[in-house]
This record gives C-alpha cells, sequence and structure tokens, in this order.
C-alpha cells in the first residue's frame, strides 16, 4: 500500500465531547497503517496534551496517558500553535514531556513536540495529502 | 476523482449528514467514484433502521440505504464508535449479549482501519462535521 502523508488536526479540549478521545483511536489504529503521521494541537486542543489531567469529577476516563505511548507507535511529528498556548496561559511546560526513540540515533530519546507559528500551520496542512480535523 | 467520505455528526442534529449525502449522490452523478463512506463518532446514527422521523421530513436513513443500493456504495459504521452509541447488526448484538439488532440495509460495521485505507486508496478524503 502507497505511503501518504496523513495529518490529524485536534482543536476540541479533551472532555466535553468526544472528539479527542476518538481522534486518539484513530490515530492509533491508523499507526498500523506505515504512513507519515503527523499529529497537530491548536485552539483548545492544546489541553489534550496538557500534563497532570485529573477527571474523576466528572466520572469520565482520564486517556491522556495514551499520549505518551505515541513514540511506541512512531509517531514522532507532534506540532502544537504556539499561539494557541499562548492565549491560554500555557507553555511548554504544561504539556506532557512527550518523545520517541531514535532508531537512526542509537535508540536516543528524543523530544517529539514542535513548537510551530500559526503561519507554518498553513503550509503543515498544504504538505499534507490526508488531513483528518477533530 | 475517487473520494471516500467521512461524517462525523448524527442526523438532524447538524446538517452534516445531509450535505454528505448531497455531495456523495452529485459526485455519483458527475461520473467521480465514491470508493468509501465512513461513519464515525455520532454519524453512526445515521445508519439505525429504528429512525421514523414525522411524514413531511427527509428520512435521512433510508436515503442512505437507497442510496447505496443504487450505486453499490461502501457505507461502513465504525465498531468502537457504533457500539458506544447502540449500533448493532445482528452478529455484534449476539456478541454483546444484546437483545436487539437495529443497523439499517446499505451499511456494515468495520473498524477505524477502513477508514485509513479510504484515505490511502481515495484522491480526495471529504470530512462532513464540526
Amino acid at each position: 500500500m502507497s505511503t501518504k502523508r496523513f495529518l490529524y488536526v485536534n482543536r476540541k479540549a479533551p472532555y466535553g465531547t468526544v472528539y479527542a478521545l476518538e481522534s486518539l483511536e484513530v490515530v492509533l489504529i491508523g499507526a498500523a497503517f506505515e504512513q507519515d503521521v503527523r499529529l497537530l494541537f491548536m485552539d483548545d486542543g492544546v489541553f489534550q496534551i496538557a500534563k497532570n489531567q485529573k477527571t474523576d469529577g466528572i466520572e469520565t476516563k482520564n486517556f491522556s496517558p495514551t499520549y505518551s505511548a505515541l513514540g511506541d507507535y512512531d509517531i514522532t511529528k507532534i506540532y502544537v500553535d504556539k499561539q494557541s498556548l499562548e492565549e491560554r496561559g500555557l507553555t511548554v511546560d504544561d504539556l506532557i514531556p512527550l518523545t520517541y526513540e531514535d532508531e537512526d540515533d542509537d535508540w536516543a530519546e528524543k523530544d517529539s513536540i514542535i513548537l510551530i507559528d500559526r503561519n507554518d500551520v498553513k503550509t503543515l496542512m498544504e504538505e499534507s495529502e490526508v488531513l483528518l480535523s477533530f | 476523482m475517487k473520494y471516500t467520505i467521512q461524517i462525523n455528526e448524527g442526523p438532524y442534529t447538524h446538517q452534516a449528514s445531509d450535505s454528505a449525502y448531497l455531495f456523495t449522490k452529485a459526485a455519483l452523478e458527475s461520473g467521480h467514484e465514491i470508493f468509501r463512506v465512513f461513519f464515525y463518532h455520532d454519524g453512526v446514527n445515521n445508519a439505525t433502521r429504528l429512525t421514523t422521523p414525522p411524514q413531511d421530513d427527509r428520512n435521512i436513513v433510508t436515503r442512505w440505504s437507497a442510496l447505496a443500493e443504487k450505486h453499490d456504495l461502501d457505507m461502513v459504521v465504525c465498531v468502537a464508535a457504533a457500539q458506544r452509541r447502540g449500533i448493532a447488526d445482528a452478529d455484534e448484538s449476539r456478541r454483546n449479549g444484546k437483545d436487539a439488532d437495529n443497523l439499517a440495509p446499505g451499511f456494515r460495521i468495520s473498524g477505524l482501519g477502513q477508514l485509513i485505507e479510504g484515505g490511502i486508496q481515495s484522491d480526495r478524503l471529504i470530512v462532513f462535521g464540526d
């Protein structure tokens, strides 16, 4: 099967609606197809990868630990819109440290998160062949 | 052109399914190919045959079924999303120990891999929903 550049755009808060959870399910299943996959978190979507999520009060499963496994699924390019973070008073230190082991560099642990400007979001979308927005 | 259509919202609450239907119909009538129609999130609710709208309103579910029959459309309902929302065919119903099933004709239940495959095999993946 051919390889295409997939971009998953995550724009909604992790709770309140099911989109974030069901987006993550597509990403994990899709990983088996060995495509060129990138994730983008923007708008309230940046809250999906915020640290220290606690969901006991809303009796909903906290699925945020799953994001830490993305590196094991060879998903190593996770873009975060810098302006979305700033608008919400967040910095990269408020995010779950997402990493992967680089097999081309003696399995060194590297950051998956790439902060980008909003102008670069356009380029990222233009460069992708299959864009799934959740 | 070859299209895969993804529908993320349920019927009547949201225009997504109507727009997707009209797009799909127009694409087919213009000679394009629809590789697959994939129902996800609340979109799976477009596939229950128990839907009974008032008689002077469109029936979104039977409209999809008729389009599928006419054009031999592959309409796939995500199994995980369907299980959460109570959409089941006879096999799914039995497997989960339920006493009823409700999948409308022309739809089939399968996995998310079918969506990814649609993205890979088609020239365009068009997503309907918010």
